[in-house]
């Protein structure tokens, strides 16, 4: 369902300008600096473990958020964005390893070549809709994982290729720490870039394209440009997340890059909420915390009723089966993500006492 | 090139078919600039298939269609847009899931300049000076529709009547030099239709757009129309002053379904 009014009530604005900010309301806005700043905080009080998970949620997110701008926004379908996550990370380490580019760049760097990768598959695909992309999609998958296996210059081949940490006028940022604000500061500059791309022009335009493709061309919207484009930002937004992704693993290896790794990116936005900034950010932090919970749950259960051998060696399908579940759940009872029902809290809260 | 005389919507022998299906055989007309021209017809006469032809969703088997004197035959729809041609559907078209605002603003895309990238950069490219530049205009016309009050509702919860209003201010804000309506009174109200005809006379008087308006109303056509163009099977049967074409046998015959002998009613309907 759709609600009919994005504004809560008892809002008024007085100005264009007062109308045109990211934040419904004052609340929200310092809601989500506060968060900012409680992120930033977390090394000095988290585990390493808890640390390594939010880094995961940090190159995981802008991954996925791409792929809601092109999947949510735009209504194209892509089954192969674990493939351009992969090439960002090659490229990285490509660029740093071979000529020197220091990782603070290369990453960026990296980020351009997975667009302009993007955009080349993305040619044949914006002519495509329906069963047909996903098809095209997912060739561009395997198209890509043949590519990483063979292409010894590039990759590493089979035995894959090796990435620097990060470093700052010589000095190297190593560690779990460090690299987190690497990640959280790259996560608040994409995410702010991918809020405000929506709401200007060719934002706009990728939803026109999504709602209504016939009126969208006669307002001047050129459909193919839009669909090309959108397989560019969102090739960006997963080389980027890629990059960030190698350079903490220290290795980057095509394993990592399957199918499987496009459907759980497909499953975050899909459980976060379809073309939602914040609902990509939550539905990756169900994503990367799901398969941790499924764990816990499993070794609870051993403690209950001692060592099971079968359920030891089944956890990997275990961690699997549930994802899918839960992205199947989800689709029978909140195709709308979990944005929406944080939506319908806030507004349960707002009201209160008086919500019926 | 846009002398004063020239008509701002040339349409010349333009034929379509689809299969075996004549939608439209060697219809020419011409639009005035400043005119509010109606096309009627029976249904399936072919008007919104001459709609698609001008618009440039269908490309006329053969003949030619001139925006300003520009021959725009070969081109596609959003080209058409860019040089100055707005339109709304029979049939709903909003961007269901977006705002009145945004759907308004989306008719602003051809004279917008931000990109994905400056779009990004918002406060530091510009960007946000521009969205806010043209939100002036859209304010303007968001008023003299009087929509005001949904500006920021949903466009998909809309009731049908407010949907068709927010769609000719979409087609507005595109600025074009010709506006193309299909049908927009079909399924309204008697108030809401009144509304909409002193809508769409203001546009034309007030701003000064030229209207092509697809209406199965005769009292509304007649009333505001300046010229009317019958179609009948994919043929114009007639062309004129309203007045005129009510008269004319075989529009009586064909579109009112009246015959020769049985006494004329046009006047009750005008
Ligand atoms: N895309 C299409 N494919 C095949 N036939 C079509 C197509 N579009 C229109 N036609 C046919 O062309 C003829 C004219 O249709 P059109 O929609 O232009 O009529 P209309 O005058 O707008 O009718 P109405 O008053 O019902 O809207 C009809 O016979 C219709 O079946
Ligand atoms: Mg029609």
């Amino acid at each position: 369902m759709i609600s009919s009014s994005l504004i809560p009530c008892g809002q008024y604005k007085t100005s264009y300008a007062a109308d045109t900010t990211i934040f419904l309301t004052p609340a929200s806005r310092n809601w989500c600096i506060l968060g900012i700043i409680l992120a930033a905080c977390a090394p000095l009080v988290l585990s390493n473990y808890l640390l390594a998970l939010l880094i995961q949620i940090g190159y995981y997110g802008i991954a996925a958020l791409g792929l809601n701008i092109l999947v949510g926004s735009t209504g194209q379908i892509s089954l192969g964005h674990a493939a351009f996550f992969g090439f960002g990370a090659f490229a990285s380490a490509w660029l740093n390893n071979t000529f020197g580019v220091p990782v603070l760049l290369s990453i960026p760097l990296a980020g351009v070549m997975t667009t302009l990768l993007g955009l080349l598959f993305g040619i044949p695909a914006g002519r495509l809709k329906g069963l047909y992309l996903a098809i095209a999609t997912f060739a561009s998958q395997f198209i890509l994982e043949d590519f990483f296996s063979r292409a010894n210059w590039f990759t590493g081949g089979s035995s894959g290729a090796m990435a620097n940490p990060v470093s700052l006028f010589g000095y190297e940022l190593n560690g779990d720490k460090s690299f987190f604000y690497v990640v959280l500061a790259w996560l608040v500059v994409m995410f702010i870039i991918g809020t405000n791309l929506l709401r200007t022009r060719d934002g706009r335009a990728f939803v026109a394209v999504r709602d209504h493709y016939l009126s969208a061309e006669v307002m001047g919207i050129n459909l193919t440009k839009y669909r090309i484009l959108s397989f560019g930002i969102s090739s960006f937004y997963a080389g980027i997340g890629g990059a960030l992704y190698g350079h903490y693993l220290g290795f980057v290896s095509a394993e990592g890059f399957t199918i499987l790794l496009s459907i759980q990116f497909l499953g975050m936005i899909i459980i976060g909420g379809m073309g939602s900034v914040m609902g990509t950010l939550m539905g990756t932090v169900f994503m990367v915390l799901l398969p941790e919970a499924t764990e816990g749950a499993v070794s609870a259960i051993k403690h209950v009723t001692g060592d099971i051998p079968a359920l030891t060696s089944a956890l990997a399908y275990i961690k699997e089966a549930t994802i899918g579940l839960a992205i199947v759940l989800f689709l029978i009872f909140e195709p709308d993500g979990l944005v929406h029902r944080w939506r319908l809290i806030k507004s349960y809260w707002k009201l209160y006492p008086f919500s019926y | 090139m846009s002398v004063e005389n020239t008509p701002v919507l040339e349409v010349r022998d333009v034929s379509l078919g689809f299969g075996g299906v004549r939608a439209l055989s060697e219809v020419s007309f011409e639009v005035k600039r400043g005119e509010l021209f109606s096309i009627i017809g029976p249904n399936g006469a072919g008007k919104t298939s001459m709609l698609n032809c001008i618009s440039g969703r269908y490309k006329p088997t053969s003949g030619r269609v001139y925006l300003d004197g520009r021959d725009v035959t070969g081109l596609t729809p959003n080209i058409r847009a860019t040089l100055g041609m707005g339109r709304t559907f029979q049939n709903l078209a909003l961007f269901g899931h977006m705002s009145v605002l945004d759907n308004i603003m989306v008719g602003r895309h051809h004279l917008l300049n931000n990109n994905a990238l400056t779009g990004g950069l918002y406060w530091l490219s510009g960007a946000r000076k521009e969205e806010l530049s043209h939100r002036r205009k859209v304010e303007d016309i968001i008023d003299f529709l009087e929509i005001a009050h949904i500006r920021k509702a949903v466009a998909g919860t809309l009731p049908y009547g407010l949907r068709k209003r927010v769609e000719l201010a979409r087609a507005m804000a595109v600025e074009p030099k010709i506006i193309l309506l299909d049908e927009p009174m079909a399924g309204m109200n008697l108030e809401e239709k009144e509304d909409m005809a002193r809508y769409i006379v203001d546009l034309n008087e007030e701003w000064g757009m030229t209207v092509v308006m697809i209406e199965h109303d005769m009292g509304v056509v007649m009333d505001i129309s300046q010229r009317v163009m019958v179609l009948e099977f994919g043929r114009k049967i007639a062309e004129g002053l309203p007045a005129e074409v009510m008269e004319n046998e075989r529009v009586k015959v064909a579109y009112l379904g009246i015959d020769d002998d049985e006494p004329a009613e046009a006047g009750s309907a005008a």
